[in-house]
């Protein structure tokens, strides 16, 4: 605020920046005038190396075309087509509903069973196809990492991205269902966007760390289907936590995805938020994200040399 | 002027063995790990990895801005390993590159096709991948399907696709490509001739539009067309870089050294079969000054002896000869008729002025009642140097292949 009144009266670009009137002149000499600065180094980066926001944004396009690319090819020659992506959950829904919900008797915290299920299902679909897709994404596109560069992270986060259009149109068939039951508008629905995006950055986390690990060890495609199943039964799907002793309720917020699911249905059904099951989520999955794109930035240098 | 690329001390080290080989597993790790200090007590402090390969040492270069440089180099030699890292796929071990522009890479056409897309999903994902914009691609989306000549088929699935078709599709996506540096590896090495020449033309284009290109091949003659300058890569190490003609002519002359007489004096284990055998094969210069050396100006001939089994065959030879970049220069066939058994003589005499100067191999083939009954391959390679800087005005390389002094009549010479 101290500055006089001199400064008025030149113009306001050169007080305002003058390092950017120098590269105007530069520009206007030597017609292929080139940068100052390399616009790409390339040499050996030992260790960690920082993430490169700007890089990724740069790549942003083929992001949308590898995602448009997954969807597209997902369902060809297919003769159900994206109904599959609709089966998948309403099925299974109905096998649980029939089983736990009916003959076994599992309670569903007063909402009725189907649709407590079928939430649980579908954000649980979502995850685990993210992360199996994503997990197998980096060895599946080798003929890509060795051929052309781009930043590698797109590969697994296009594969998130591709399960997230299969959320989306099987969402519907929870709209239905949601108002087939009678469910009315509560203002905690507000929440959901943030248990979607919850779910895509645990998604993410995991199945880029996965994916990195699966270039060097193929074991990875293996465990993963195992680790998968048992990661569900883990999670509050078929029943609710309140259906667990306390004890067990307590070691089963280690689980991220136990608040995340749990979230999906306090934001639909009205019921209260269990905020420390959620904020234990979102500190896991902010953690795990953090580590994992550390992690596959580490290992990325190598992908090309051993995929 | 300043370079758009410079690369100082570049090197890539690999490690061979089963250490960092693909697919090793989880188990294969642990143990590893377990068994690594145990040998490190074994062996002392000796480095543990010795199988090690350098496949690029101490690459140091640059490029200027709208050059088209040719990397040239034998199979395994690091050039693909340099382009690898050139274009961040791989991380170099040592050293540094710095580039002052936009770059794409093309080490193969077609990367990130999709079979089950159509032709015009795969101009639009193909172009992404090789780091075009979308609204790039939708300006030259016309460009690009006039230029495959597939627009009947824009909207059938690649699968179906001919490989000629798939081809003329990748590379018209490619050929689209406006970096400001540009990478490209062996790929004009396919499809049919005609799309070859197509490619090379485009390829001419881009060298002549100021852009800078890096070009890997193994087409020589297509390097010594495009490339200004030209790096060649022997055993992971530069050995050359310089203007294209020299450093061509030297990779060649190493990879094919002079073979100017060959004797194999004993008849029963000399090359061919039991029909007829060669002995030797010389090459002699026909010059006044006993100097050895072929030049453009110097007469020499071609002498081969053989040894032949049978004196009731009707029998000739036929010489064939090559430029060492491949290119058939011409045959020619001795008289046709019964040679005595036993050691015969065959020598073709060439005229001076008559090849340019370049270095050519020598092939013979012996026929019997009009049947080839043995051909030797690559026999004798020669180089005929430059005679002399005298063609009038003229420095560098004389075109051609034939370099014949012909009659000119200039009536109105003041």
């Amino acid at each position: 605020m101290g500055i006089s009144s001199t400064n008025n009266e030149t113009a306001p670009i050169s007080t305002a920046n003058p390092t950017r009137k120098r590269t105007l002149e530069n520009h206007q000499g030597p017609p292929e005038g080139l940068p100052e600065e390399p616009l790409v180094v390339i040499e050996p980066n030992g260790g960690w190396s920082a993430l490169d926001l700007r890089d990724l944004w740069a790549y942003r396009e083929l992001l949308y075309f590898l995602t448009w690319r997954d969807v597209k090819v997902r369902y060809k020659q297919t003769e159900l087509g994206i109904a599959w992506a609709i089966i998948q959950p309403l099925f299974t829904m109905l096998v649980f509903t029939l089983f736990f919900g009916r003959l076994a008797g599992v309670p569903s915290d007063n909402v009725p069973y189907p649709i407590f299920a079928f939430t649980g299902l579908l954000a649980w679909t979502f995850f685990s196809n993210a992360i199996t897709t994503s997990g197998n994404s980096l060895v599946g596109s080798a003929h890509l990492i060795t051929k052309v560069y781009f930043p590698r992270m797109i590969i697994p986060g296009a594969a998130v991205a591709a399960g997230l259009v299969d959320f989306a149109i099987a969402f519907v068939i929870l709209v239905l269902l949601m108002i087939y039951y009678g469910v009315g508008f509560t203002w905690s629905m507000l929440m959901f966007p943030v248990m979607v995006l919850l779910t895509t950055l645990l998604a993410l986390g995991t199945g880029m760390w996965l994916s990195a690990l699966n270039v060097k060890y193929r074991d990875v495609r293996f465990a993963l289907p195992f680790m998968v199943q048992l990661w569900m039964y883990l999670s509050p799907i078929i029943y609710p936590t309140s259906f667990l002793p306390a004890k067990l309720r307590s070691l089963l917020l280690l689980n991220p995805m136990t608040g995340i699911i749990e979230g999906y249905r306090s934001s639909l059904f009205g019921r209260p938020f269990n905020w420390i099951a959620l904020a234990v989520s979102a500190v896991i999955t902010l953690l795990l994200l953090i580590y994992s794109s550390y992690a596959f930035r580490r290992m990325e240098k190598s992908f090309a040399d051993i995929v | 002027m300043k370079p758009i690329v410079r690369a100082t001390n570049l090197g890539k080290q690999y490690i061979i063995g089963t250490r960092d080989a693909a697919y090793d597993t989880l188990r294969e790790s642990i143990t590893q790990a377990v068994r690594a200090p145990l040998q490190r007590l074994k062996h002392g402090n000796g480095k543990r990895n010795t199988d090690t390969i350098w496949a690029l040492k101490d690459a140091s270069f640059d490029v200027q801005p709208g050059e088209v440089v040719g990397i040239i180099g034998s199979n395994g030699a690091g050039k693909s390993t340099l382009l690898k890292v050139l274009s961040r796929i791989t991380e170099p071990t040592t050293g540094r590159v710095e580039l002052y522009g936009r770059i794409a890479s093309l080490l193969e056409v077609g990367t990130g096709f999709h079979p089950e897309l159509t032709g015009r999903e795969n101009i639009y994902l193909n172009g992404a991948i090789l780091g075009m914009k979308k609204t790039e691609i939708d300006s030259k989306f016309d460009q690009i399907v006039d230029f495959s000549e597939l627009e009947k088929f824009l909207d059938t699935p690649v699968k179906r696709y001919s490989s000629g078709m798939y081809m003329r599709l990748a590379f018209a996506v490619a050929a689209h490509l406006e970096p400001e540096i540009l990478i490209v590896d062996e790929v004009l090495a396919v499809g049919d001739a005609q799309f070859q020449k197509k490619c090379l033309g485009k390829m001419s284009d881009v060298a002549t539009e100021g852009r800078t290109v890096l070009f890997v091949s193994h087409n020589m003659s297509a390097v010594k067309t495009l490339c200004n300058r030209t790096i060649w890569v022997d055993r992971g190490e530069i050995k050359e870089i310089g203007e294209t003609r020299q450093v061509v002519m030297d990779f060649l002359r190493g990879a094919s050294p002079n073979l100017v007489e060959q004797t194999w004096p004993d008849p029963a284990t000399a090359p061919g079969n039991e029909r007829i055998r060669i002995l030797s094969a010389r090459l002699q210069s026909l010059s006044e000054d006993e100097k050895q050396e072929i030049s453009s100006e110097t007469p020499f001939q071609l002498e081969f002896e053989f040894w032949n089994y049978s004196c009731d065959r009707e029998v000739n030879f036929t010489m064939h000869l090559f430029t060492i970049e491949g290119t058939y220069v011409l045959a020619t066939s001795s008289k046709v008729g019964p040679r005595q058994r036993g050691l015969i003589k065959e020598v073709i005499k060439i005229p001076a002025h008559f090849l340019n100067d370049g270095i050519y191999s020598v092939s013979i083939q012996a026929v019997e009642d009009g049947v080839s009954v043995y051909m030797h391959s690559q026999i004798l390679n020669f180089e005929v140097y430059d005679a002399e800087q005298a063609g009038g005005y003229f420095f560098g390389k004389w075109p051609g292949i034939v370099r014949p002094r012909l009659e000119w009549e200039s009536p109105n010479l003041i």
